[in-house]
């Protein structure tokens, strides 16, 4: 239990504290000695305690701020150009949805404060962001901006708020293990992108993308800021060695050829009970038509 | 040559001779002379059956190639074949011999393939077939037998079907076998000791591929092959069901005999059966098991689905409403136990019942050789239509994720409009098929009474148009036809009764000389289109020469 939880003192565990303190203080026997030197310690405990508090929380900002993969250096500024550009991008195409302050505008678009810049590579880089319509999902379409715009905003929505950042290119490559990034897939991915990233249908309208069109960078910053109704996947789940497998076998899979034929679009029963139907089935109707007429 | 030395009508080629000595031994010229002289009837729709039987012998022939290279273990291995993306993988041996089946082993992708399309096309052809059946009363009295055997069959090659599925042990198989685990489970009292005495145990054990394999590659075909052994027979014994037409009674077979000329068209049938299996086998993917990854219980991929033929157990299931039962004593009925187990149970058995419940309701007890148009019969057809809706419907939902995916409609509006399309389309259905067939009924009576529709106006001395139409037969005094609606097709075009010049010859391409064969058309009168008629329907007319044609004498 907590010793900064100044609701603690009520607790029944107090009891054997103020016997121990009586029997440190003998001489002050009058109850109202007792009462006031423990009035007194106990304020002193919560100052300690506060401070000790305030301590640990310096201590481990100041620990975060030298030891986690910081990114001081990108975070823009007021006047910093790139910020300074974001920021005007961000009024021209963002503002009305995601308001002045990054704040969100309810039953229009969520705040932005914190998602980081990796959210914003995702959405703005697949065309997601600007949305065309309020709908169950945002599609993805044409990329509305230059990668330099989208650098800025993505500076921009980093410097107010943090957040996971864009990662750098060696970092989001595809050059991990391809085994080991396949059985991550099946494990984390398939059962909503279907078996190879075909994607697939969720509840009520909303579904999980093909991952045909989507490239190494894409791939990573969707799984750092788990967009729509995808999960975070963040460094603790899959490590970036691990990301770096499921971006390969993506990519390795993708580009490579169906050595059965025609891949009808690697879906399983569902195309292959039409083709039976519709080219097979068919084709046999129409072979004993034609033996039937020349009967 | 001694010609003196031989009995009248002894062989006397040295094929003849050989025939002969055979005979001599074994006495078959007599039941052979029978079976070759057996006549199958014309129509195309006789010939479904066979594609299911021809798809069967392409299923035996690749499924044994297929054993000499499978492995039905699930020993854990480690994976080290050609195939890079699962190199150092750990799955079963069974997994593991499929994929050398398909990178590794000459030929063995496209016998996979090959097998998988000819199982889908088996199922596929055995539905139509039965349809057929269905809906020209070909099961009445006295054939009630072999619509109960081939309903086993049908059943039977659903089961072949998903245990062969279940052999690759992929994901989706896995995926698979898990639900028909959690089926068996399902079942009331008995599921938990059936579940243990399939699987020898629990999920997924280590015994199931081995004896799903036994099952698959001997058990279910034997009884298959028997079956339709024992189909085939009773067929030849109770001879062929025949559509009526001219000449054809209740009392004989119209059509081809067995030799020459039905063999060679059911030799050819096999070939483009197995020329269409096999350019699928060769062309279009299926079931790439190598994409799907190693079966693991603790994955699950989007858009798993079961074959095309149990996909209607897949759709009842995710219509069905998620009502568990439970009952007293901690004891539960869960809710999968409706759609995957009573609802196929009552379908089959109406299935195989219907021939005794028409019998029952209808109290037409008598043989029947001859078969009925299905206008004629307007419950059955409707009954049909409507239980076809209904199997449809269910297929659809059994793909609804894959749908609403590739179509972006909401899952959740798939869900119900199959849900409550379940419960409405099938009464509509009835009422829309009952009435074509009436209207088709109406319009057979309207030809044979008023003639057929020359699409000739004239126009009276008094100014009145009319169209002129053809008669079929004698007309009475008011111009009205004579001839009884006989349940064989009526022409309803003209050149169906000789009107037009007959069609040119030549399936691609003519084969004869258009200009000859109107010449030749002029010089013999035809039919009972008169000179005038002929001048009447073949002014300005394009022909309609070439399209296949109802049956004719």
């Amino acid at each position: 239990m907590s010793t900064t939880n100044p609701q603690s003192d009520a607790q029944p565990d107090d009891v054997p504290r103020r016997a121990r303190s009586r029997r440190t203080r003998p001489t002050e026997g009058t109850p109202a000695a007792a009462a006031r030197s423990r009035r007194l310690s106990k304020a002193r405990r919560r100052v300690a305690n506060v401070a000790g508090l305030m301590a640990a929380l310096v201590l481990t900002g100041a620990l975060y701020s030298t030891l986690a993969p910081a990114h001081a250096d990108e975070v823009g500024a007021a006047g910093d150009p790139d910020y300074d550009a974001g920021q005007e991008i961000y009024e021209n195409s963002c503002i009305s949805c995601h308001g002045s302050n990054l704040e969100g505008v309810d039953g229009r678009g969520p705040s932005l404060i914190g998602v980081g810049g990796a959210a914003v590579y995702f959405q703005v880089h697949t065309g997601r962001m600007p949305l065309v319509r309020q709908g169950e999902q945002a599609a993805d379409k044409p990329v509305v901006f230059s990668d330099e715009e989208i650098d800025q905003l993505v500076t921009y929505v980093q410097a107010n708020g943090g957040g996971p950042a864009v990662p750098s290119d060696e970092v989001a490559s595809s050059d991990g293990d391809l085994a080991l990034g396949g059985e991550l897939f099946r494990l984390n991915c398939a059962s909503c992108h279907n078996f190879v990233g075909e994607g697939g249908a969720l509840s009520s309208g909303k579904y999980a993308p093909s991952l045909h069109n989507a490239d190494d960078l894409e791939i990573y910053t969707a799984m750092l800021s788990g967009p729509e109704n995808m999960p975070v996947f963040g460094d603790n789940q899959l490590s970036p060695e691990e990301k770096r497998a499921i971006i390969n076998y993506i990519q390795t899979v993708k580009e490579m050829p169906d050595p059965g034929g025609a891949g009808i679009g690697r879906t399983g029963p569902v195309a292959e009970g039409l083709v039976i139907w519709l080219v097979g089935m068919s084709a046999l109707m129409f072979g004993i038509f034609w033996m039937g007429s020349k009967a | 040559m001694a010609r003196t030395a031989t009995a009248p009508g002894a062989p006397t080629t040295r094929l003849g001779k050989a025939a002969h000595e055979i005979d001599d031994r074994l006495i078959v010229a007599g039941p052979l002379r029978r079976t070759l002289n057996k006549v199958f009837p014309d129509h195309w729709s006789f010939l479904l059956g066979e594609i299911a039987m021809y798809a069967f012998i392409v299923l035996l022939l690749s499924g044994t190639y297929l054993t000499f290279f499978f492995d039905p273990s699930m020993r854990e291995v480690t994976y080290e074949g050609s195939y890079a993306p699962l190199r150092g993988v750990e799955m079963s041996a069974a997994y593991d011999s499929a994929l050398d089946l398909s990178f590794d082993v000459r030929g063995g992708l496209f016998m996979r393939q090959v097998h998988h399309w000819a199982a889908l096309l088996f199922v596929a052809a055995i539905i139509v077939h039965l349809l057929r059946i269905f809906f020209t009363g070909a099961f009445r009295r006295p054939r009630e037998t072999n619509w109960l055997i081939g309903v086993t069959l049908m059943v039977l090659a659903l089961l072949e079907g998903a245990t062969g599925y279940t052999l690759p042990d992929d994901l989706l198989s896995g995926t698979g076998l898990r639900i028909i685990s959690a089926i068996i489970l399902a079942i009331p009292v008995l599921g938990t000791w059936a579940h243990f005495a399939v699987f020898g145990g629990d999920f997924p054990g280590e015994l199931i591929i081995g004896r799903f394999y036994i099952v698959h590659v001997l058990l279910i075909p034997a009884i298959l092959l028997a079956l339709i052994a024992v189909h085939l027979l009773i067929l030849v014994k109770q001879k062929h069901t025949q559509f009526p037409g001219p000449g054809r009674t209740e009392h004989n077979v119209v059509g081809n005999r067995l030799f020459p000329t039905f063999a060679a068209k059911a030799g050819g049938l096999f070939f483009i059966v197995f020329g269409v299996i096999a350019a699928l086998g060769g062309l279009v993917q299926i079931n790439p098991i190598w994409l799907w990854g190693p079966y693991n219980p603790a994955q699950v991929s989007a858009a798993s689905q079961p074959d095309w033929y149990i996909m209607f157990l897949d759709g009842s299931t995710r219509l069905f409403p998620a009502w568990d039962i439970n009952l007293p004593g901690n004891y539960t009925i869960p809710a999968l136990f409706w759609p995957t187990l009573v609802l196929p149970g009552i379908l089959f058995t109406l299935l195989a019942l219907y021939p005794m419940i028409e019998r029952k309701l209808t109290g037409d007890t008598a043989s029947h050789h001859l078969l009925q148009r299905p206008r004629d019969v307007p419950v059955r057809t409707s009954l049909g239509a409507m239980a076809l809706t209904f199997y449809l419907l269910l297929i659809i939902s059994g793909g609804n994720d894959v749908l609403a995916d590739k179509f972006s409609i909401s899952l959740n509006a798939m869900t119900w409009v199959g849900r409550l399309g379940l419960i409405v389309l099938p009464p509509l259905a009835y009422a829309f098929t009952y009435r074509v067939c009436l209207g088709l009924q109406k319009h057979d009576r309207e030809v044979l009474e008023h003639g057929i529709e020359t699409g000739v106006i004239r126009r009276l001395p008094h100014g009145e148009f009319i169209e002129v139409h053809q008669p079929l037969g004698p007309v009475d005094e008011h111009g009205h036809g004579q001839l009884a609606y006989g349940g064989a097709p009526v022409p309803k075009r003209m050149n169906q009764i000789g009107g037009a010049r007959r069609a040119i010859r030549g399936f691609f391409t003519p084969i004869e000389e258009p200009a000859q064969v109107e010449l030749e058309q002029q010089r013999e009168e035809r039919g009972v289109a008169s000179a005038e008629a002929r001048e009447l329907t073949g002014s300005g007319r394009p022909s309609e020469g070439g399209k296949p044609q109802e049956p004719r004498d």
